[in-house]
Formats: structure tokens, C-alpha cells, sequence
């Protein structure tokens, strides 16, 4: 009687549905099939690809059908003056770019989590978030209508005042600091959304103890605010560590000109300019398959120096 | 300390926060405004480097020829289908991937879960993906510029963590009542998704509006340029050369300033209409799960 009772009962869900299996899932199982295949042509197969590296490439008999060379091309890659020269020049404006860049958008979140007026605030948020949405070649035209050489605006108010014609965009040096400048401009608003969200999970409470105890605005930013937000930080600068070697296309391509071509070739122009200008496609494919490799293994590094630190890591 | 004097430091303070993010506000704004201002001033007032960030001298010569270019029109309309078209197959696949990976009986999910992950910190690089294309016949196609870029997995991990934020208790009661799990989705799920799903078609769109690298690489035919190599062709080669070239020679094509920034407002505008309509949909919280892989 008592086990007929119990057995009427229905099943829980859980049960029930561990007895119909994976097909009573099939449903999701279909949703999958288009996103992994769509990640395996496309990010995998050119994985495969890659293997051209290693091969004296023909595009006529593709990569199943040319000679395999071993480790030529790198041979050939290391023995080039060019090589280095954009090697360094990646780690040199991404090294730049994480001193300059990095803190800009946690200031500025610290700076907009203490305005007390929201409309101002808000309007201040959409501002600051525009140039996030602007392409970079609308940026290159922007960077060069206010600093060229020839009626820049940045210039004109130079002389206007008195002083000699900076050649911002034609000297080197001066070329890095809009480089910087303009990466600042483009992303320090829109990277302030990360930290602004972190900032929200901070404790309450804390603020109101350190109220009590008399604490300054400065002093409670200081010992609550930047270390609620601290392992964001974290996260985000293991993200920019681990992409030391990896350098946008789009950004030195639009920005870089032949004056300055000591600083702006970096490795993905070169690689565009050596593959697809050139048709080198066993050598540019070797570059690119050398900052993948050293690129994967500064985000590793990096990862794990921050779980030896005791923090969280992206892992 | 009496309190009034502490109320007045806090003001102090504040106006002194409020005077710099004001001073970051106008960096952002200026060379907007400066680029507007040349597009609409004459073309003596931009050659006496007069036009600072109000147009000098009303003109609107520029747009005139701008709008009647044939070419930029037909780019323009190309990219605003193209963009379409991506937005919707992006968001899409991203909702079927990200779906099935917020259930915990999905057999392998981890596995899935780190394939894609993977490819966001190693790539077979651009040659390889440049060969892919060409050997799939999609060179000089606008399916070059919509199918190797189509999922964003930074993206599908931030859909994903807004999927698993929904109460399982709504789904399950979906369940009971005989649904499914496609219908679960459309009648579930992406109902209570709208902010995350708005967000991410803005982050769609904006990345294929703004994007140039691919159509570089892919698109010859310059019938089929998108609006931002259009732009490149004609704004960005033309300031490089001037950049270059010796001073004096250059002089005559200063006359095309105004055209130029014409132009880079003319592809600018349809972002700036778009933006503040989305932009309220930047939920915080969409982007709490996106930092951590």
C-alpha cells in the first residue's frame, strides 16, 4: 500500500528528465551544431593553416600539396633587420599604451563615481563613451584635421600664440605622444563602464563606518573604493598583459605615415604589407603564427603570476 | 570643525571633480566640433586657418557634393545592409550558442565552452584567414565581410552570463507546462533579455559599421567598398599625401578640407543618430560577467 502510494507520486523533474536522456536536450544539442562549426571553419581550420609556416607555400597546390621547409621561414624571418624593428615597436606602443592607458579609465571611473549632479554625470557618460563608437579611420582623419602640420587647429592656436609649428604628425616622437594621446581619448571613456560596474558592488556599509570615523573623500577612495575594484583592475591588467604582442590593424595602419614608419610598423601592418602586398605568404604567416605563440604564452604568464599573488585570474 | 565649513569643503571638491570631468568632456567634444565647423564654413575661411570650432562663412558646398558622389551614396547604402544583415545573423548565432551553455546537462559543455574560449587568446592569424576566404570563393562577396566575423566570442560570454543571471524557477514552470527548449527561448528568455540583447546588436553593429581591416583584405572591387575603406580611399590617402608631400604643393589641395570633413561626417552622422537611442541600454550589469572568461 505505502510503496503504490509512493509510486504514483510523480517523479521529480530531475529524475524524469535524467531518464529521457540526451534526447530530451536534442533541442540544444541543434542550436549548437551552427556556432561550433562556425568556430571550427573559421577559427580552427586557420589553425591548421598556420602550418604554411612551415612550408614554401604555392597557392596553386595549397597547403596539402607544398614542399614542407621546417623551420626556414623563421630562419629567414630572424635573419630580417625588419623583424625587430616591429617586434619592438609593438611592445614598445603596447608597453606605452599600458603606463598611459591602463589608469586612465580607472581615474576617470573614480572621478564619476564622485559627481554628485546625475545629469551631469549622465551627460558626462555619454560624452566620454562616443569615441568608443567612432572608427578609427573617422579617428585618423579627426587626429589630422586638428594636428597637421598645415592648418591643424592644435597648430594654428600654437602659432596664433606665438610659437613654432610642432610637426606632430611627422616626427617621430612627437607622432608617439598623439599615438598615446589618441588611444587615451578613444578608450579611457568607454573602459570606465567595467570599473563603474565593479564600483557598484562595493559594500555600502563601508562608506557609512568610514563616515563615522571621519574619513576624508580622498581617504575613503583610497581604502575602500580602489580596493573594491581591485580585482577588476586585476583582470583587466592580465587581459592587457596577456595582448602585450597582439597590436590591432587598424589603429598604427590608419595612424602611421611613411615619416614615421620607424615607430608605426609594427607586426600586423607587417604582415599585411609582407602577405597580402607582397604575396610572401609562407613568411608573413610565420610572423603571425610567432606572435600567436609568444603572445599565448604572455597571457598564460601572466594569468598565472596573478593566482601566485592570490588573485582570482581570468581562469 | 563647525559644519559649515565642512559643507563648503565638500562643494569645493565637488565643483573641482565637476570642472575636470568637464575638461575631459570638451577634449571629446572639440575635434567633433572642429570637424563640423570646417565641413560648413567656406572655403577662404579654411584656408586662412580661420575655423576653430564654429563655422566661419556658411557653406554648404561640401555636403552638396558629398550627396550628389554616386559612389558614397551607393557605399553608404551598401554598409547600412550590410550591417543589417550582419547585426541579425551575429545575434543570432550568438543566442544559440549562448543558450545551451548556460545548461548544466549539456553533455561536453565545458569542452565547447573552452574551444571557444581558446580563440579568443590564439588565432591562426590574418594569412591564413585571408587563404580560407579566398579558397571558400568569398573574395570581393559581402559574405566575406558577414561570415568570418559572425560570432564575437567575448560577446557570447557576455550573453551567456546574462542568460544564467534569469531565474531557473521561470524556465522550469516553462517546462512544465510542455515547452521546450527553443520555446522556452522565445517565449522565456529573450523576452527578459532585451537590455543585454540590445546591447550586444550596438556592439554588432558598431564593430561592423566601423570596421575596415576584413573589407582591406577581402574586397577589391571598388563597387563593393563599405563606407569606411570609401572613406579611407578618399579621406585618409589624400591627408597622408598631403602630410608627406613638400609644403607649397600641398596648397591646392587644402581647398578639399572642407570636402574631406564633409565626408567623415557624413559616415559619422548615422552613429551619432543611432548612439543615444542605445545608449541607455549600456546596463551595467551586462558587463559584470563579461571580464571574467
Amino acid at each position: 500500500m505505502n510503496r503504490s502510494l509512493a509510486r504514483s507520486k510523480p517523479l521529480p523533474l530531475a529524475r524524469r528528465r535524467q531518464a529521457t536522456g540526451i534526447w530530451k536536450d536534442y533541442q540544444l544539442y541543434l542550436l549548437l551544431i551552427l556556432p561550433i562549426a562556425y568556430f571550427i571553419l573559421f577559427k580552427y581550420v586557420p589553425m591548421y593553416g598556420a602550418a604554411i609556416a612551415f612550408q614554401d607555400y604555392s597557392i596553386f597546390k595549397g597547403v596539402t600539396g607544398s614542399e614542407w621547409v621546417g623551420f626556414e621561414n623563421f630562419r629567414e624571418l630572424f635573419k630580417m633587420e625588419q623583424f625587430y624593428i616591429v617586434v619592438r615597436n609593438t611592445l614598445m606602443l603596447n608597453f606605452l599604451d599600458l603606463i598611459f592607458s591602463f589608469p586612465a579609465p580607472i581615474l576617470l571611473a573614480l572621478l564619476l563615481n564622485e559627481l554628485r549632479v546625475t545629469w551631469f554625470k549622465k551627460t558626462a557618460q555619454t560624452l566620454l563613451y562616443l569615441p568608443h563608437f567612432i572608427s578609427w579611420i573617422i579617428i585618423g582623419g579627426l587626429v589630422y584635421q586638428m594636428f597637421s602640420n598645415q592648418g591643424g587647429l592644435v597648430n594654428n592656436v600654437i602659432t596664433a600664440i606665438g610659437f613654432d609649428t610642432v610637426p606632430f604628425l611627422t616626427e617621430k616622437n612627437h607622432w608617439l605622444l598623439v599615438y598615446l594621446g589618441t588611444g587615451i581619448w578613444q578608450s579611457a571613456g568607454w573602459g570606465t563602464i567595467i570599473y563603474l560596474a565593479a564600483l557598484t558592488g562595493i559594500n555600502k556599509d563601508l562608506y557609512e563606518a568610514a563616515d563615522v570615523d571621519g574619513a576624508s573623500r580622498l581617504k575613503k577612495m583610497w581604502h575602500i573604493t580602489l580596493p573594491g575594484i581591485r580585482p577588476t583592475i586585476i583582470v583587466m591588467l592580465i587581459m592587457q598583459l596577456g595582448h602585450i604582442m597582439t597590436i590591432g590593424f587598424e589603429r598604427p595602419f590608419v595612424m602611421g605615415n611613411t615619416l614615421v614608419m620607424d615607430y608605426a610598423e609594427v607586426i600586423s601592418t607587417f604582415v599585411y604589407k609582407a602577405g597580402l602586398q607582397s604575396a610572401q605568404f609562407s613568411l608573413a604567416t610565420a610572423m603571425g603564427l610567432f606572435q600567436a605563440l609568444v603572445g599565448l604564452f604572455f597571457v598564460i604568464l601572466s594569468n598565472t603570476i596573478a593566482k601566485r599573488f592570490g588573485e582570482q585570474g581570468i581562469w | 570643525m563647525t559644519n559649515e565649513g565642512k559643507l563648503n569643503r565638500i562643494r569645493l571638491a565637488d565643483i573641482a571633480i565637476m570642472i575636470i570631468v568637464g575638461a575631459a568632456m570638451l577634449i571629446c567634444l572639440i575635434p567633433f566640433l572642429h570637424i563640423i565647423a570646417v565641413s560648413l564654413s567656406s572655403k577662404q575661411e579654411i584656408i586662412s586657418d580661420r575655423v576653430t570650432i564654429f563655422p566661419r562663412g556658411w557653406d554648404f558646398e561640401s555636403y552638396k557634393i558629398v550627396f550628389q558622389d554616386s559612389r558614397m551614396l551607393r557605399s553608404m547604402g551598401l554598409t547600412i545592409v550590410l550591417t543589417t544583415a550582419f547585426t541579425i545573423v551575429s545575434m543570432i548565432m550568438s543566442i544559440c550558442a549562448a543558450y545551451p551553455l548556460t545548461k548544466t546537462q549539456l553533455k561536453g559543455r565545458s569542452f565547447f565552452m573552452m574551444i571557444i574560449v581558446f580563440t579568443m587568446f590564439f588565432s591562426g592569424g590574418l594569412i591564413p584567414e585571408y587563404l580560407l576566404v579566398k579558397q571558400l570563393g568569398l573574395l570581393d562577396s559581402m559574405l566575406s565581410l558577414i561570415l568570418p566575423g559572425m560570432i564575437s566570442a567575448f560577446n557570447l560570454i557576455i550573453l551567456r552570463s546574462f542568460f544564467s543571471s534569469i531565474p531557473d524557477s521561470l524556465e522550469e514552470s516553462a517546462y512544465l507546462d510542455g515547452s521546450s527548449h527553443i520555446g522556452t527561448l522565445i517565449r522565456i528568455v529573450l523576452p527578459l533579455s532585451l537590455p543585454a540583447l540590445a546591447t550586444l546588436s550596438l556592439f554588432y553593429a558598431v564593430s561592423r559599421w566601423n570596421g575596415f581591416m576584413d573589407a582591406l583584405f577581402y574586397i577589391s572591387n571598388s563597387e563593393m567598398y563599405p563606407i569606411q575603406l570609401k572613406l579611407y580611399q578618399v579621406v585618409m590617402n589624400s591627408m597622408v599625401t598631403d602630410l608627406t608631400a613638400q609644403e607649397g604643393a600641398a596648397a591646392t589641395e587644402v581647398v578639399a578640407e572642407g570636402l574631406k570633413a564633409a565626408s567623415i561626417m557624413f559616415a559619422t552622422v548615422p552613429i551619432l543618430i543611432v548612439y543615444p537611442w542605445l545608449q541607455r541600454y549600456f546596463v551595467s550589469g551586462v558587463m559584470v560577467g563579461a571580464v571574467k572568461g
